[in-house]
Order: structure tokens, then sequence, then C-alpha cells
């Protein structure tokens, strides 16, 4: 427990610090929900019923902005190496890692969603239905796009093909946490239902994820 | 303890580095692995630490802890220094003892033993090639580890430096530790040789 404890201190620690990309995510999400009301126009009521997409979409965007660097970084000054020989088994290690990241780069992404909110005309039940379904949703995000980013491990700029693998896995995270959130806003369908499916899809990844990056990881050092 | 490989082959990128390599060390030795570039000697030390995957032999530790694998009870260090630029001498020491767990030592007494006492809270950012390299030394001291997977130790150190770093292989020696040397210069101890064959 130790070392996993340890683990994840370093990875938040070196993501809170300078360069470590943690709140250029948030930045990131920021932007493209400003830019978006550019865009649509001041229809205040299409933008409330484009909000709740408009917040995922910009959510998976910026998780992803960040996931490239997950084991990259570690790869490239050897750490990675020092991470497969240690005692602590590879799938409990790319779990911590992966907590990690989503504590650093997914939690400040669902305490940013009330103020962008705002500027989207989602008045408070909206709010927060959407930053619930984020919360629950996020870590699938994370531990989907961690498969991706040992698959990219080796590959020098491999942040275009991570985008191109993970981007078609997080499709049912995408469908069910914006179908969750409209149905909180405007119904007819309960919110529980596809709620429940999120949450299915978020336990799935923390049990799937962690064993398949192990497992790359472990095939495509050299 | 003995440490020894049988018929080992390494293809890596569908060309044969080395084959049929045996190798012997046990405890309190020192074998140096010498040859000319591109002999395959990062590769037989990546590939006693498990990060490599032989194409044929094996390599097995006698005399060691049962339950754990020879990965596990090794310490490699490698070209790359596995240092984060944006933590502390003293956070990026700790974190490795804590990670890497089993017997532990104190990371301050280690740090001030390979000479860095006065830069703990410098970020690494900062250190030169050799500070980081000393740096990279303390984690073998931080924790204890039998067996020792040294890859051209001693480049970037200063003559101090290396004479520091000759005295903290005798200790690990004296405690019945095995040390395997990637190396072209001379490492100051006397060791067994393991000539590596030209790329073939």
């Amino acid at each position: 427990m130790t070392a996993l404890a340890a683990l994840i201190r370093r990875d938040i620690k070196i993501a809170l610090r300078v360069g470590g990309g943690a709140l250029i995510g948030v930045l990131f999400f920021l932007t493209v929900t400003v830019l978006m009301p550019f865009a649509i126009g001041p229809d205040m009521a299409l933008l409330t019923r484009l909000g709740p997409a408009i917040l995922w979409l910009g959510a998976l965007l910026a998780s992803l902005l960040t996931l490239d660097r997950l084991f990259t970084a570690d790869h490239e000054d050897g750490s990675l190496d020092l991470i497969v020989m240690g005692r602590t088994p590879l799938e409990l290690a790319c779990a911590a890692k992966a907590l990690a990241h989503w504590l650093a780069a997914g939690v400040p992404l669902i305490v940013a969603t009330p103020v962008l909110g705002l500027l989207l005309n989602l008045d408070g039940t909206a709010t927060s239905a959407v930053a619930l379904t984020l919360l629950v949703g996020t870590p699938a995000l994370t531990f989907t796009g961690m498969i991706g980013a040992s698959l990219a491990v080796t590959l020098h700029r491999g942040g275009l093909l991570l985008a191109v693998l993970v981007l078609p896995l997080s499709i049912p995270v995408l469908i069910f946490g914006v179908a969750a959130s409209q149905a909180a806003i405007s119904g007819p369908l309960s919110f529980g239902t596809p709620f429940s499916i999120l949450c299915a899809l978020s336990l799935v990844s923390l049990v799937v994820g962690p064993f398949a990056a192990a497992a790359s990881l472990r095939h495509g050092l050299d | 303890m003995r440490l020894s490989g049988r018929q080992i082959d390494c293809i890596r990128g569908g060309r044969g580095v080395f084959s049929g390599l045996d190798f012997e060390a046990s405890s309190g030795e020192v074998l140096a692995v010498v040859g000319p570039n591109g002999s395959g000697k990062t590769s037989l030390l990546r590939l006693i630490a498990g990060l490599l995957v032989p194409a044929g032999g094996s390599v097995v530790l006698e005399g060691g802890e049962a339950e754990l694998t020879l990965p596990e009870q090794s310490h490699y260090l490698g070209h790359r220094d596995a240092l984060k630029p944006a933590l502390s001498v003293h956070e990026n020491l700790s974190f490795w003892r804590d990670f890497l767990g089993g017997k532990v030592g104190d990371v301050s007494q280690c740090l001030t033993a390979v000479g860095l006492g006065h830069a703990t809270h410098l970020p690494a950012a900062y250190l030169s090639a050799g500070q980081r390299r000393r740096l990279s030394v303390a984690r073998l001291l931080v924790v204890r580890r039998p067996v020792w997977l040294l890859d051209e130790p001693t480049s970037a150190l200063d003559t101090a430096g290396q004479d520091l770093f000759v005295g903290i292989m005798r200790d690990h020696l004296a405690g019945g530790g095995i040390i395997i040397a990637a190396t072209h210069a001379p490492l100051g101890i006397g060791a067994r040789e393991l000539r590596m064959g030209g790329g073939k």
C-alpha cells in the first residue's frame, strides 16, 4: 500500500507543479465551452438544449489532452522500467497512476462544470445533473484512455494515435452521460436508467483498464 | 547466492544480438560485461532485469528469496536516470524508497553518502549530469537489493565520484551482493570479464 500511495502522491505532485499539465485540461475545457455560444449564437433555448452535450464533449477532449503523458513521461526517463521491475503488481501500479491522473486532471473538470453551466444557460438542476454524470463518467474515460496510452507509450508523438484509439472506446460513455443529463433536464426517460448504465461502464473500465494496460506495457517494452 | 545464465539467445528487431551466451556470478563477485558498441551489453542487462524476454535459454538466481522473482531482487541502473525534474532531490529518492520497498534505509543519510547532502531540496531539474548519476546511485543504497545491474555506472561521474562509487560497490560485495556491470572504462575493482562478440 505504501508503494501505491507513494506513486499516487508523486503523480499528483508532478501534475500540479510547473509544466505538469493538470490545469491545462481545465483551461482547454473552459476555452471549448466559451467558444460554443459564439459559434451557436445567442439562442438561449438552443444553448440549454445543447449544454450537456457541449460540456461532455469538452470534458472528453480535455481529459484526452493530458492522457498521452500518462506513461510516456515515465517511459522517457526510465522510471517505467523500474515500475515494471518493482514488487508491486503492474496492474495495481497502472490503476494507481490512472487514479492519480483522474484526481489531478479529471476532478478539476467536474469542479469547473457549475461555472461553465452558467455560460450555457443551464439551471441548477441541469448543472448538477451534468456534474454528477461527469463525476461518474470521467473515471471511465481515464481508465479506458489508459489502455490507449499504454499502447502508444513507445511511439514518439503517440498523442494522435491515442486519440484515434481512445475516442471510439469513449462513445458509450458519451452516449449514456449525455442521455442521463438530458433525462434529468427534460425527460421523458427517467434519470436512473442511463445513469446506472454509466456507472456500470465506469466499473467495468476500472477492472478491465489496469489489466489491459499492464499487459500492453509488458509486451511493449524493449 | 549464484546468478547464472545458460544458452541465452537475444533477438531484437529481427536481428540476433547474441546467442548461446553463458555467464555466472556468485555472491561477492563482479561480472564486468565488456565489448564493442552494439555487442548486446545493455540487452543482456535488460534481459536479466526482466525487461526483455530471451528468445532462448534462461537466467536463474539460486539462493535468493524464494517467493520473489529475479527482477524483484535486482536494482537496474540504466542510461536513463528515472528522475523527475519537477521533484526535489529528496522527493525523488523517497519516492523510489517507498515504491520499491523491501529493506529500506534513511533518505538523508544516503544522499549524504553520495555527496548530495547539500542539495536535498533542489529540484532535480537543476542537477548536473554527474549529480543526477549520484542521485541514481543513492537509489541503490536506500533500498536493499542483492543483485545490481549497472549500465555504464561511472559515466558522467568525476574522479571523486568514481572513487566513492568503488567504495559503495565494495560495501555491497562485502554484504554478499552480486554486481553485473556493462562498462567501457575500468571499474576500479577486481572483476571477472564477460566478453561480448561484435554484432553479427
